[in-house]
C-alpha cells in the first residue's frame, strides 16, 4: 500500500499567538511548532497501516526549510522518505495545488492528513486535493480499515456516526480516534536523518487568497463575584456595564 | 503559562542538537502518558509496573548509547542524559529500572561480554523482552564492595557460585543478574546467572519508603552451576564493575535534575495558587527566596551535566567528573523535593502531588552508586593524592 501523509507544521498548542506589528503575519518568535495534531493522527494510522498490510509512506508538508525539523519527527515516528514543498503555506488552494502536483500519477492508494491544520483552520485542504485529482474525498474520518482491499471508515456526523466502505484510492481528513498519536523511539529519531527529504520547488505560485489583517480577540476580564443575596447588583451590572440587558 | 514552563533559564536548548531535542521531549511524552498518571499509586502501594519493561524497551529507553546491531540507537551521552532527566522526572524508580538495565546490565555485557553473549543477551535487554539486574553490594559489603565473600570455584566445565548479594534493584523479577564474584585467586570476576538456574532464588525487599514503584531484592546463590561460557571474559578486578558504576552515576547526575524541576515546577504553581493573608503564597519574599534559590541550582546542575556530557562525548570523562556531578546534582534535588514539600504544606505530604515521593526516592539515589560521602573521598583522593577510604 503506498500512502502519502501530509502535515501541516503548528505553533504548539499551549503556545501564546502574537501578530507582528502591521497584523498581516504571526509573529512566530518564541515560538515551538509541532506536527499538526489531525495531521499526527493521520500519520499515527498510517504508520499502523503500513506495520499491518506493509507498503510505503510519504510525507508531505508544503513549508520553508524551518519545517524540516517538523518532517524529520514525523521520519523519526516511521514515515519511509518525505518530500517538502518549498513555499509559505498561506492559501488552501495552493497547498492543495502543491499536494495534488506531488501524488498526481502517482499511484498513492490514501492521501491522509488532518481534518484541518490548527493554525487557520481551513478543513477544506482535503476536498480541494480530491477535487483536483478526480478522487472521493472523506472528513472527518474518525476510524479508518483497509480490509481484502476496501477502506472501511467511520465519520463522525451531527448526532451520531456514519459508517463508510469505499474503494482506493481516496483522500481522507483524519481526527482522533483513528489512532493514538505515536511517540518516536531512540532508534527512529536516529535513523530519521538518514531518510530521503527532497525538497521541490512551488509547481505553481498562484495564490487566491491573501490575508489582509488578523486580530486578537478581546482579553477575557475578570471574573466579578456577586453575593447571591443581592440581585440587584447583577441586573445593574449586567444593564449598565455588560451592556447585554 | 511562561512561568510554568520546563526552566531552561540559560538557553542551553540552543545548543542542544536536533536529535538531543526530539529524544528528550519523546521521552517527555512516554512519562507524561505512562507513567505519570499511575506513578502516585504505584509508589502508594508499592507496586512493580511490569508492563513498563516492554513498553520502555520499545520506546528505545535501555541501553541507547550502545550500536544498533545490538538493540541500541547510537545516541550521544547528551541525549542519554537529557532521557534520564525525563525518566527521573517521572519517578527516580523508573529511572532506576533503566539505569540498572542498561548501565549496569547491557554495559558489562557489551564491553566485557563474549561474542555468543552478546548476540544472545542484548537485543532482548534492548527490547524489554528480558529484564536484568546487577549483583554487587552484600549485607556486609557496601561501600566496600572489594571485600565481598561471594565466591566461584572452578570445577572443570562449569564454575559453582555461593554467596548472597543485597539490595539489588530488578532482582525479585530479573531474568538474568550480572553478579561480581571472587575466584580461588581472590579475583573479581563478573558472571551471568539466569533465572531458574538450581539454587539460585531471588527473594524481595519489604517495607521500603522510597523507590517504592521498583522492585529491589536479594540475590541468593547456593551451589549454583554457572556454565563457563557465562562468564564475562573481557575484564575482571574490582575495575569492571567500578566502570558500570560510572555509566550508572552519569545517568544520576541528569535523572536527578528531572526529579528537581518536577519538584521545582510543583512548587512554582502551588506558590501561584495557594492564598494564604489575602494573597498567593507566591508573593511572599520567603516564597520567592526558596523559588530563586531552586531555579539557581537546576541552572547550575544542567550547566555541569551539559559540560559533563561533552567531555563523555568526547571520552574525556573520568570516575571523579562523573563523582562530583552525581554528588552534587542528587544533594540539589533532594534540597529542592525538602523545601517545595514546605512550600506545599500540608498538602505536601500527600500522593497528591509529586513532592514526597521525590524526596523519598532521593535517598535512596543519595545512597546508592556510591553514597554522598564517598563520591567526596573520592574527590578527597583525586585532590590529595591521598585515599582516605581505610
Ligand atoms: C533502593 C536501593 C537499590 C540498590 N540497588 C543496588 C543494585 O542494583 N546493585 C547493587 O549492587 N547495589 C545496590 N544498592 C546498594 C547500594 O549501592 C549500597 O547501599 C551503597 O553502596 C552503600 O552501601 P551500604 O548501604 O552497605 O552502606 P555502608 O557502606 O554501610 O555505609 C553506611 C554509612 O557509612 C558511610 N561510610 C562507609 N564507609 C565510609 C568511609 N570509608 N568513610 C566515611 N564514611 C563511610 C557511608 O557513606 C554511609 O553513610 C541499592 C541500594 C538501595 C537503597
Amino acid at each position: 500500500m503506498k500512502i502519502l501523509i501530509c502535515i501541516s507544521h503548528v505553533p504548539d498548542t499551549t503556545s501564546r499567538i502574537k501578530f507582528t506589528a502591521d497584523g498581516k503575519q504571526l509573529d512566530k518568535q518564541g515560538l515551538q511548532f509541532i506536527i499538526g495534531p489531525y495531521d499526527d493522527y493521520a500519520l499515527a494510522r498510517a504508520v499502523e497501516l503500513k506495520e499491518a498490510h506493509g507498503g510505503t509512506v510519504t510525507v508531505l508538508n508544503v513549508g520553508t526549510a524551518e519545517t524540516e525539523p517538523t518532517i524529520r519527527k514525523a521520519l523519526a515516528i516511521g514515515a519511509d522518505n518525505a518530500i517538502r514543498i518549498d513555499a509559505e503555506p498561506t492559501d488552501s488552494w495552493f497547498v492543495a495545488r502543491q499536494i495534488a502536483e506531488v501524488a498526481k500519477d502517482q499511484g498513492y492508494d490514501l492521501i491522509l492528513m488532518g481534518r484541518e491544520s490548527i493554525d487557520f483552520n481551513g478543513g477544506v485542504v482535503h476536498g480541494m486535493v480530491a477535487e483536483m485529482l478526480g478522487l472521493q474525498a472523506f472528513s472527518p474520518v474518525m476510524m479508518l480499515d483497509v480490509v481484502d482491499g476496501k477502506v472501511k471508515m467511520a465519520r463522525e456526523i451531527e448526532g451520531g456516526k456514519e459508517y463508510l466502505e469505499a474503494t482506493m484510492p481516496l483522500v481522507a481528513g483524519c481526527q482522533e480516534p483513528i489512532a493514538e498519536w505515536k511517540i518516536p523511539n531512540m532508534r527512529g529519531i536516529m535513523t530519521a536523518r538518514t531518510k530521503p527529504l527532497e525538497v521541490r520547488a512551488a509547481s505553481d505560485e498562484t495564490k487566491l487568497t491573501t490575508h489582509v489583517h488578523f486580530e486578537l480577540p478581546p482579553p477575557k476580564g475578570a471574573v466579578v463575584m456577586i453575593d447571591p443575596s443581592n440581585p440587584e447588583e447583577l441586573i445593574q451590572k449586567l444593564v449598565e456595564e455588560a451592556k447585554v440587558l | 503559562m511562561e512561568r510554568l514552563k520546563y526552566p531552561d533559564f540559560f538557553k542551553l536548548d540552543d545548543l542542544l542538537t536536533e536529535e538531543q531535542i526530539m529524544v528528550r521531549d519523546a521521552m517527555r511524552n512516554f512519562v507524561a502518558a505512562k507513567i505519570k498518571p499511575y506513578i502516585e499509586r504505584w509508589a502508594q502501594n508499592s507496586e512493580f509496573p511490569v508492563h513498563l519493561v516492554r513498553e520502555m524497551g520499545q520506546a528505545g529507553a535501555f541501553g541507547p548509547m550502545l550500536p544498533q546491531a545490538y538493540g541500541g540507537s547510537d545516541i550521544d551521552a547528551i541525549a542519554y542524559g537529557l532521557l534520564m532527566q525525563e525518566l527521573e522526572a517521572g519517578d527516580s524508580g523508573m529511572r532506576s529500572m533503566a539505569s540498572v538495565q542498561g548501565s549496569l546490565v547491557m554495559f558489562p555485557i557489551h564491553a566485557f561480554g563474549s561474542q555468543h553473549q552478546k548476540s544472545t543477551y542484548l537485543p532482548k535487554l534492548a527490547s524489554g523482552e528480558m529484564l536484568g539486574c546487577f549483583g554487587l553490594t552484600e549485607p556486609d559489603f557496601g561501600s566496600n564492595p572489594s571485600g565481598m565473600r561471594s565466591r566461584v570455584k572452578d570445577m572443570g566445565n562449569y564454575y559453582l557460585l555461593n554467596g548472597a548479594k543485597m539490595w539489588i534493584t530488578n532482582a525479585p523479577v530479573a531474568d538474568i543478574a550480572v553478579v561480581w564474584a571472587k575466584d580461588e585467586n581472590g579475583r573479581i570476576k563478573g558472571l551471568i546467572v539466569e533465572r531458574g538456574m538450581e539454587g539460585f532464588t531471588s527473594p524481595e525487599t519489604k517495607n521500603k519508603w522510597s523507590l517504592r514503584a521498583s522492585c529491589t531484592g536479594e540475590l541468593v546463590f547456593d551451589n549454583v552451576k554457572v556454565p563457563k561460557e557465562n562468564v564475562l571474559p573481557g575484564k575482571d578486578g574490582l575495575s569492571a564493575p567500578l566502570a558500570c558504576l560510572d555509566k550508572a552515576r552519569y545517568g544520576i547526575a541528569w535523572g536527578a535534575i528531572g526529579a528537581a524541576i518536577d519538584c521545582y515546577q510543583s512548587a512554582v504553581r502551588y506558590a501561584g495558587e495557594r492564598i494564604q493573608f489575602d494573597k498567593p503564597i507566591a508573593s511572599f519574599q520567603l516564597i520567592q527566596k526558596k523559588l530563586a534559590e531552586m531555579l539557581t541550582e537546576i541552572t547550575k546542575a544542567q550547566l555541569l551535566c551539559y559540560r559533563l556530557g561533552q567531555l563523555v562525548n568526547e571520552g574525556k570523562a573520568s570516575t571523579v567528573h562523573i563523582s562530583m556531578a552525581k554528588r552534587n546534582n542528587v544533594e540539589m534535588a533532594l534540597n529542592i523535593a525538602r523545601e517545595a514539600r514546605q512550600i506545599h504544606g500540608a498538602m505536601g505530604i500527600t500522593g497528591d502531588f509529586p513532592v514526597m515521593r521525590h524526596m523519598m526516592n532521593l535517598e535512596s539515589v543519595i545512597t546508592y552508586e556510591g553514597t554522598h560521602d564517598i563520591h567526596l573521598l573520592i574527590l578527597g583522593q583525586e585532590i590529595t593524592g591521598i585515599p582516605a577510604f581505610k
